[in-house]
């Protein structure tokens, strides 16, 4: 069925307006430093509390982040660039990969306000799709996310994703407990969808 | 104030590297314990290996993140299974991974008095204001002794583990602090 | 949700082992500042080895510290640095320690703002019970700025310091969630 829609020629790493790079360790610390200074984006993109980082902080987590991609073999990420001007504008990553299992959990954020509601986040998650159905032939993927991401969880649902847990009043934030929402895809689904 | 470390059947305790090395290196080789235990392939290491992993636990020690107690019976002193309760702090939840390797003694309430040990250090020591746990579906006995522990089922992930060339859910359950504590019957916490 | 960062005057910003290290070092030649500071020894510090030291004390990103450099907001100037430091998480208690090394900004609502943005970090963000301070008796422009912030008189140490031939004692500050939130509503 994959056949029908993709052949081998298929670009993993071009979309439309964007494409998955590597990192870049000349800019993208200043880029994402500024990122971090957003509360909104940490806490979006986040559980963990919110907290700004240099560009000296954001290249030594790079360096543990590649360090952790050869060493565990159980990751992929990709700063995701603008093809305009090559300009970083977010990330995406499939993490904690179980083989046996054939599972695992994607993270996807743009990361200046400017670059949001623009599709951005819509081509990066089809292509992140892709690459984990269609090269890494996992079986499925699952995206955690706190029930006040309500552009998350519309895009989740819009790529057909169900949700299959609601772990009750697991954060706290702003004084209030939220819920965490854990959605599921599953290759099939993911497939049929593609060739509609 | 309560005793947190000693319950009906069992009581809590820390062992040295060598005894976990030893009793692991025995309980590993029933496979059903393992696949029960995490989704991970079940695999046999050394004895060697195992005494080095826990080392470096106990180097680290108890972190506040991260607690890990031993199980013995109180009758015989026996050493049956453990528990680990990884924490988040900031958000006040607890994981539990709890499993009981010596297979003589599963169905007759030595896990159910682990549980209640467990909770009660996570909730009245730990301040937590809720415990989660995963579970596999292949694995009844352990959904009801949670249950009656008082975990509630809040979804499962469909399909995410694949065992014994069939796939199975993985069930996620969490109590509430305020769950538990109406479970106390009053008491004082 | 609004920018948890962005106060009235200032903003909190990342630490930056290299910049940070410059400034303490020329912080440090204030002998004023350094007292009003800590309980240590007065002394001297090169930007090198402020800079290494504080690259060390950054290098992780601990749950028990949050460490946050001060800035204006209208042209980004450092002022000084703030930290937050979660000693027991059980009791979800804080220390929180302010320094404005700038000292043409003392005195002008600049640390009470920084302040202001750190409780609301400290209560909603990493949800504490309660934030502790020490202030010392010599300082009293930084007692009234706790004050004004929100935080009571919880006791003092008598006599902990022994400065310019005679004996100070070090004030313990306290502010409860409950007592913010009620702050909150006022405003």
């Amino acid at each position: 069925m994959e056949q029908t829609m993709f052949d081998i020629q298929t670009q993993l790493f071009e979309g439309r307006d964007i494409r998955f790079g590597s990192i870049d360790y000349e800019k993208d610390p200043q880029v994402e430093s500024r990122w971090t200074h957003d509360s909104d984006f940490v806490r979006l993109y986040d559980i963990e509390p919110a907290r700004p980082m240099s560009p000296a902080m954001v290249k030594k987590r790079y360096e543990k982040l590649e360090k952790e991609i050869e060493e565990a073999k159980n990751l992929f990420y990709f700063a995701i660039r603008a093809r305009e001007d090559d300009r970083l504008i977010g990330k995406a990553l499939i993490n904690r990969i179980e083989w046996s299992n054939g599972n695992g959990w994607i993270e996807l954020g743009i990361g200046s306000a400017d670059d949001r509601r623009k599709g951005y986040g819509a081509q990066a998650l089809q292509m992140l799709l892709r690459f984990a159905f269609a090269e890494l032939n996992l079986f499925r993927v699952t995206a955690r996310v706190p029930e006040y991401n309500e552009a998350a969880i519309a895009l989740l649902k819009k790529f057909g994703f169900t949700q299959e847990v609601r772990r009750r009043q697991a954060l706290e934030r702003d004084g209030r407990r939220w819920d965490l929402l854990v959605f599921g895809l599953l290759k099939d689904e993911w497939a049929n969808q593609a060739q509609a | 104030m309560r005793n947190l470390f000693r319950g009906e059947l069992v009581r809590l305790t820390a062992e040295d590297p060598e005894v976990s090395a030893k009793i692991e290196v025995h309980w590993q080789r029933d496979s059903e314990y393992r696949r029960f235990l995490d989704a991970e392939p079940a695999m046999v290491v050394s004895e060697k290996w195992l005494k080095d992993w826990f080392e470096k636990r106990t180097e680290e020690g108890f972190s506040p993140s991260r607690y890990v107690f031993s199980a013995r019976t109180l009758a015989e002193d026996k050493l049956i299974g453990f528990f680990s309760l990884w924490v988040d702090l900031v958000h006040r939840e607890a994981w539990v991974g709890i499993g009981i390797g010596e297979r003589e003694v599963w169905g007759k309430g030595y896990g159910t008095d682990m549980m209640k040990l467990c909770l009660q250090y996570a909730f009245s020591e730990l301040n937590m204001h809720r415990v989660s746990l995963g579970l596999m579906d292949y694995n009844p006995r352990a959904l009801r002794s949670y249950e009656k522990a008082g975990f509630r089922l809040e979804g499962r992930t469909r399909g995410d583990v694949q065992r014994a060339g069939r796939r199975h859910d993985s069930l996620w359950m969490g109590i509430l602090r305020e769950e538990w504590l109406a479970m106390q019957g009053g008491e004082k916490v | 949700m609004r920018d948890i960062y962005k106060g009235n005057l200032v903003r909190l910003s990342a630490m930056d082992a290299e910049e940070a290290g410059k400034a303490f070092a020329r912080w440090s030649r204030d002998s004023e500042f350094r007292r009003l500071l800590d309980s240590g020894i007065s002394s001297l510090t090169s930007s090198k080895a402020a800079q290494t030291w504080l690259e060390k004390e950054l290098e992780e990103d601990s749950i028990r510290q949050y460490w946050f450099s001060i800035r204006k907001l209208d042209d980004n100037q450092l002022l000084g640095d703030i930290d937050l430091n979660v000693y027991n998480w059980s009791a979800r208690d804080a220390f929180v320690g302010l320094g404005i090394g700038e000292r043409e900004f003392w005195g002008r609502g600049y640390g009470t703002d920084v302040m202001r943005v750190l409780l609301r970090y400290a209560f909603t963000e990493v949800n504490l019970h309660r934030v502790t301070l020490t202030v010392f008796e010599y300082n009293p422009r930084a007692i009234r700025s706790y004050e004004k912030a929100g935080f009571r008189h919880e006791g003092r140490m008598r006599g902990a310091l022994n400065k310019e031939g005679r004996r100070w004692d070090i004030l313990v500050m306290g502010i409860l969630r409950e007592e913010w939130m009620q702050q909150q509503e006022g405003e």
